[in-house]
């Protein structure tokens, strides 16, 4: 049995697989109606999440499945005090697969270390986010047609961007990838990404505070959110939440062929007025987000 | 100074000055009733100085917490008065319940039942990380 906690579970081999079954659902939607039938999917949202936990409820009942969990913590056990080991047992009597979603770093893994059935990670605090990083993934394949020989831009909270962790990791085992980490003094990458992933795999990067000044180097620009629930100081959060908002004058200079992306929801750092470039993919990367679901699912509960 | 020698037990060699108190406390050799005798700032030819733990007793060492502590110490079981066998101590692979994930972020500071377990990220630097949340040991 397999679970996904950590974008590294998967081999890139893994990957590539992914994204070919996430690109013959495209392609043929009407194979994979009943692949799921009389399977449940326990989306386990302990915090709120409007794309993630419908974006998995989508992704089940595209593939003729059902859905039962909760959205938020105080609708279930959790508000009773109940632990997420326990959590873990009781749901894998319901359902065949776990989509989690927990405020606490490794939350998932402790219901991997406990269910009797596959668990997704659907973001741990600011700690991972996997399927988020395999739809970025799928969506830089269909924009670049590749995943190698890119630059890439990370624009704003890259301190506890849990997205922005889990997608530089993974590029780090593709070839010829260079990276700008764009972000205030206080939201930069922490150092165990650095030393642990993009020293220990010689991948060239740059670390500046200047968006304007890297955007025309980039082939794509993820720009992120400031999360105000990651702060314990909102005095932080207001200072820092409005840094970077991309308009269209700073697309002035840009490639064009730049991929935008960013994994939603924004608040103001992507100005609605961009939402009509053709260079702007983080609604395409909203859809492509259940099709890779579909297929994780499909991969999970070695479906046929 | 005189201590004297051990009957049956384990002698506990060439720990890095200064750490023999951090193993006392960690090996939880106060909670044995057998003499335990910590000699402190002994010549070593090696090293200049190290500290020894005597143990009157054959009890079951964590070698985990040995070798996370201090992983240049020997062991030496003694049986009869003489040497039986001497061990040598590596880096553990995994700790279990020996360190203590300080993350506020993580699951263990919220649910207590959880085992704390760290992994050997970094060999060369001996870096263990939080196998929940990737945090680094302090």
């Amino acid at each position: 049995m397999r679970s996904l906690i950590n974008i590294t579970d998967l081999s890139v081999e893994e990957i590539e697989e992914l994204i070919s079954v996430a690109n013959d659902i495209i392609a043929n939607p009407e194979k994979y109606r009943e692949k799921c039938r009389y399977k449940k999917l326990a989306a386990l949202f302990f915090e709120p999440s409007t794309r993630t936990r419908l974006s998995f409820e989508a992704a089940m009942l595209e593939l003729g499945g059902s859905v039962l969990g909760f959205s938020e913590a105080q609708s279930s056990s959790a508000a009773k005090g109940e632990s997420v080991a326990d959590t873990a047992k009781t749901v894998s009597c319901y359902a065949d697969i776990i989509a989690m979603r927990h405020p606490k770093e490794g939350a998932p893994m402790v219901a991997m270390m406990n269910a009797s059935i596959p668990v997704i990670n659907a973001g741990d605090g600011g700690h991972n986010h996997p399927t988020q990083t395999l739809t970025d993934l799928l969506t830089i394949s269909r924009e670049k047609g590749s995943l190698n020989n890119f630059t890439i831009g990370f624009c704003g909270d890259l301190k506890f961007g849990r997205t922005v962790h889990s997608l530089i990791t993974a590029l780090s085992r593709y070839e010829n990838i260079k990276i700008y980490l764009i972000s205030p003094e206080e939201l930069k990458l922490p150092s165990y990404v650095k030393n642990d992933v993009l020293k220990k795999n010689n991948i060239e990067y740059i670390q500046t505070t200047n968006l304007e000044e890297a955007i025309p180097n980039l082939d794509i620009l993820y720009m992120t959110r400031v999360q105000r629930e990651r702060f314990f100081n909102e005095e932080d959060y207001l200072r820092l939440k409005d840094r970077y908002i991309l308009t269209p004058e700073k697309l002035i200079g840009a490639k064009e062929d730049l991929c935008i992306m960013h994994p939603l929801p924004r608040v103001n750092e992507i100005s609605p007025s961009i939402d009509n470039d053709k260079r702007a993919c983080y609604f395409k990367q909203v859809l492509n987000g259940k099709f890779i679901r579909m297929a994780l699912i499909l991969k999970l509960l070695e479906v046929e | 100074m005189k201590i004297d020698s051990i009957k049956n037990g384990i002698v506990i060699d060439h720990i890095s000055a200064g750490n023999s108190l951090k193993l006392y406390q960690l090996l939880k050799l106060d909670e044995l009733d057998c003499s335990v005798a910590i000699i402190k700032n002994v010549s070593s030819a090696k090293t200049g100085k190290k500290d020894i733990i005597k143990i009157d007793a054959d009890i079951n060492i964590d070698m985990d917490i040995l070798g996370y502590v201090d992983p240049d110490v020997t062991i030496n079981i003694i049986k009869d008065g003489k040497v039986f066998e001497k061990a040598k101590i590596d880096l553990p692979e995994t700790l279990r319940n020996v360190i203590f994930c300080k993350n506020p972020r993580c699951i263990t500071s919220v649910e207590n039942e959880i085992e704390h377990i760290f992994k050997l990220s970094d060999r060369t630097n001996r870096v263990y990380r939080c196998v929940y949340c990737e945090t680094k040991a302090n």
